[in-house]
C-alpha cells in the first residue's frame, strides 16, 4: 500500500464548458497535515468536493485509500465518506438541532450505539474542542469561532481517517484562529488522521502544515514544505506569500482593452 | 441581414430559452419526485421525522385554516340564503354550504392557504439549508438529504393536506350554520336533514379527499423543489419562495379543473 491515503492524478474538472482544473496531481501522505492554497475562486473547495465524490472529474481521477472515487456507485461513495470528516467553511451546523445533537448526528445515523454511550462520546468530542459546556446551546447562539469548533467536533465524531477543512480560519478573530490552528494539529496527531486544509491564510498555514500545494490557473503552481516555499524564487509564490498587489496575478480581471471600452 | 430579422431572431431565441428552462426544471422536479419515492422506505424507518414535520406543517397551519374556514362558511351562508330565498328554497342552504365546501372550497382554499403558510416556509427552510451548506454537509456525512430532509416533509404534506381540508369543511359548515340558523332563522331540522340526505359519501366526500391528496402532492413537491433548486443566496431563496406561491396556486387551480371534469363525467 502506498504511503498516500489520497492521490489525485491528472485531474481536470469544470462546472460548465470552461475547465476550472487542468491536470492537477497531488499526494496526501498518511498522518500529515497538507494544505491547498490559492486565491478565491481558484477551485480549492471544488477539489475537496471531488475528493468527497460530490462531483465527478471531467478526466483524471481521485484515489482514496486505494479506491477510485468516481468509479464507485452511491453505496461505495457513502462507504468512503465514512472515512472522511469535513469542516465546511461556515460550519454548516444543522440549525434545527442543538450542539449536542449536531455532534451526535453521525453517530445516530451510522452506529447502533446505546444512548448512554452516545452521550459520553459526544461530550468527549465536545471536550476536545473545549465546548462541553455549550452542549445544549442552539447553533444561532454560538459565535463564529464556536460554531467552527462544534462543526469540527461533528467532523471527528466517527474518528475519521481523513479530515478536510474548508477555510477554517476565514472570518475568525486572532484568538479563535490560534485555537483552531492548535486543534487541527493536535487532532491530526491524536487520531492518527490525515488532514487537508484549504485556505489562503499564509501565516497560519506556514506555521503548522507539513506540505503545501499552491493552485493557480487550474494547475499546481508550486508545492513543497513551508521551508522550501519560503525560499522559493517563483514570482507567483513570492507574490502570494508577501501579499503583493502586483505580480503574475494581475489586479485587473480580464477585460477588453481600455481603448475598446472607453471608445477611444 | 437587416435589423428586423435580427430582433425577430432574438425574440424567438428568448422564447425558446424560457421554454427549455421550464422543461429542464420540470424534468428536475420529476426526478426529485422519483428520488423521494425511492428514499421513502429509508425515511419511514425514521418515522419520528415525518411526525415532527406533520406537526410543523399541519398543526401550524391549523389556526389560519380554522379562521378562514369559519369566514368562508359564513359568507356561503349569507350568499346562499340570498339566492335561495328568491326561489323559496332557503332550507336547502345546508346542502349548498356543505356541497360547496366538501367538493370545491375545502380542498382548494385549504391548498391555497397551505401553499402560502407551509409551502413558503418549506421552500425558505430548504433553500437556507442549501445556502448554508447543511445539505452538502449531510451528504458528506454519508446521509442522504432526500431521505432525511426531503422525503419526511413530502409525506407530512401529503398526510396533512386531506386532514386540513376535512377540518376546513367541518368548520365551514359550522360557519354556515351560525349564519343560517341562529342569525337568519332557517329551520334547524331542515338545515341538517337536507344536508344529510343530499351529500353523498362516495361522490362528494371521497372525491373531495382525492382532490386534497393530489393538491397535497403538488404543493409539497413544488415547495420542496423550489427550495432544493434555489440559488444559494438570500435573493435566490426569496425568489424561490415567491415562485412557490405562484406555481402552487396555478397548479392547484389547474388541477382542480382537470380533476373536477373527470369526477363529473366519470
Ligand atoms: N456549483 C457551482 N456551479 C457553477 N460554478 C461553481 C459552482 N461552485 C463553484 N463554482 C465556481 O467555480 C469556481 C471555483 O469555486 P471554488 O472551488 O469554491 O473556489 P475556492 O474555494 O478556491 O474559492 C468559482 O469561480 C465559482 O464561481
Ligand atoms: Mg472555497
Amino acid at each position: 500500500m502506498s504511503n498516500s491515503i489520497i492521490s489525485i492524478k491528472d485531474l481536470s474538472f469544470g462546472y460548465g464548458d470552461r475547465l476550472l482544473h487542468k491536470g492537477i496531481d497531488m499526494e496526501f501522505p498518511r498522518g500529515k497535515v497538507s494544505a491547498i492554497m490559492g486565491g478565491s475562486g481558484s477551485g480549492k473547495t471544488t477539489i475537496l468536493r471531488l475528493i468527497g465524490g460530490q462531483l465527478k472529474p471531467t478526466s483524471g481521477q481521485v484515489e482514496v485509500d486505494g479506491t477510485i472515487v468516481h468509479k464507485q456507485n452511491r453505496d461505495g461513495i457513502y462507504r468512503l465518506r465514512r472515512k472522511m470528516g469535513m469542516l465546511f467553511q461556515h460550519g454548516a451546523l444543522f440549525s434545527d438541532l442543538s450542539v449536542f445533537e449536531n455532534v451526535a448526528f453521525p453517530m445516530r445515523e451510522h452506529t447502533n450505539l446505546p444512548e448512554n454511550i452516545i452521550k459520553d462520546l459526544v461530550l468527549l468530542k465536545l471536550n476536545a474542542v473545549g465546548l462541553r459546556g455549550a452542549a445544549y446551546l442552539m447553533p444561532p447562539e454560538l459565535s463564529g469561532g464556536m460554531a467552527r469548533r462544534v462543526a469540527l467536533a461533528r467532523a471527528i465524531a466517527l474518528d475519521p481517517d481523513i479530515i478536510m477543512y474548508d477555510e477554517p480560519f476565514a472570518g475568525l478573530d486572532p484568538i479563535s484562529m490560534a485555537v483552531i490552528c492548535d486543534l487541527i494539529r493536535s487532532l491530526n496527531d491524536a487520531l492518527g488522521a490525515t488532514s487537508i486544509i484549504v485556505t489562503h491564510d499564509v501565516a497560519e498555514t506556514f506555521s503548522f502544515a507539513d506540505y503545501i500545494y499552491f493552485v493557480a490557473d487550474g494547475v499546481v503552481a508550486a508545492e513543497g514544505s513551508p521551508k522550501q516555499l519560503m525560499a522559493s524564487k517563483l514570482p507567483f509564490v513570492k507574490q502570494f506569500i508577501h501579499a503583493e498587489k502586483d505580480g503574475p496575478v494581475p489586479f485587473h480581471y480580464d477585460a477588453p482593452s481600455m481603448k475598446e471600452d472607453f471608445a477611444l | 441581414m437587416n435589423i428586423n430579422t435580427k430582433t425577430l431572431l432574438k425574440f424567438f431565441e428568448k422564447i425558446g430559452r424560457s421554454f427549455s428552462v421550464r422543461a429542464l426544471r420540470l424534468g428536475a422536479a420529476t426526478r426529485l419526485f422519483y428520488l423521494i419515492l425511492i428514499y421513502s422506505a429509508d425515511s419511514f424507518k425514521r418515522i419520528h421525522l415525518t411526525i415532527r414535520e406533520i406537526y410543523f406543517t399541519g398543526v401550524m397551519s391549523l389556526v389560519i385554516i380554522i379562521v378562514s374556514a369559519f369566514f368562508v362558511g359564513m359568507v356561503l351562508g349569507l350568499q346562499g340564503y340570498y339566492t335561495l330565498q328568491k326561489y323559496g328554497s332557503s332550507e336547502a342552504i345546508g346542502v349548498l354550504v356543505a356541497l360547496s365546501l366538501v367538493r370545491e372550497l375545502g380542498p382548494v382554499v385549504t391548498a391555497l392557504l397551505f401553499a402560502g403558510r407551509a409551502g413558503t416556509s418549506i421552500t425558505a427552510e430548504i433553500g437556507l439549508m442549501k445556502a448554508t451548506e447543511q445539505l452538502s454537509a449531510m451528504e458528506m456525512m454519508a446521509v442522504s438529504p432526500v431521505a432525511r430532509i426531503i422525503a419526511p416533509r413530502f409525506w407530512a404534506g401529503v398526510i396533512a393536506m386531506p386532514i386540513l381540508a376535512s377540518i376546513f369543511s367541518m368548520v365551514g359548515v359550522l360557519g354556515g350554520y351560525v349564519v343560517a340558523v341562529p342569525i337568519i332563522g332557517v329551520d334547524e331540522g331542515a338545515f341538517w336533514s337536507q344536508m344529510q340526505a343530499n351529500v353523498d359519501f362516495r361522490f362528494d366526500i371521497v372525491n373531495g379527499l382525492i382532490k386534497s391528496v393530489v393538491f397535497g402532492i403538488a404543493c409539497t413537491i413544488i415547495a420542496l423543489f423550489e427550495g432544493f433548486d434555489a440559488p444559494p443566496t438570500a435573493e435566490g431563496v426569496s425568489r424561490a419562495t415567491t415562485r412557490t406561491v405562484v406555481t402552487s396556486s396555478l397548479a392547484i387551480l389547474g388541477l382542480d379543473f382537470v380533476l373536477t371534469s373527470f369526477m363529473i363525467s366519470g
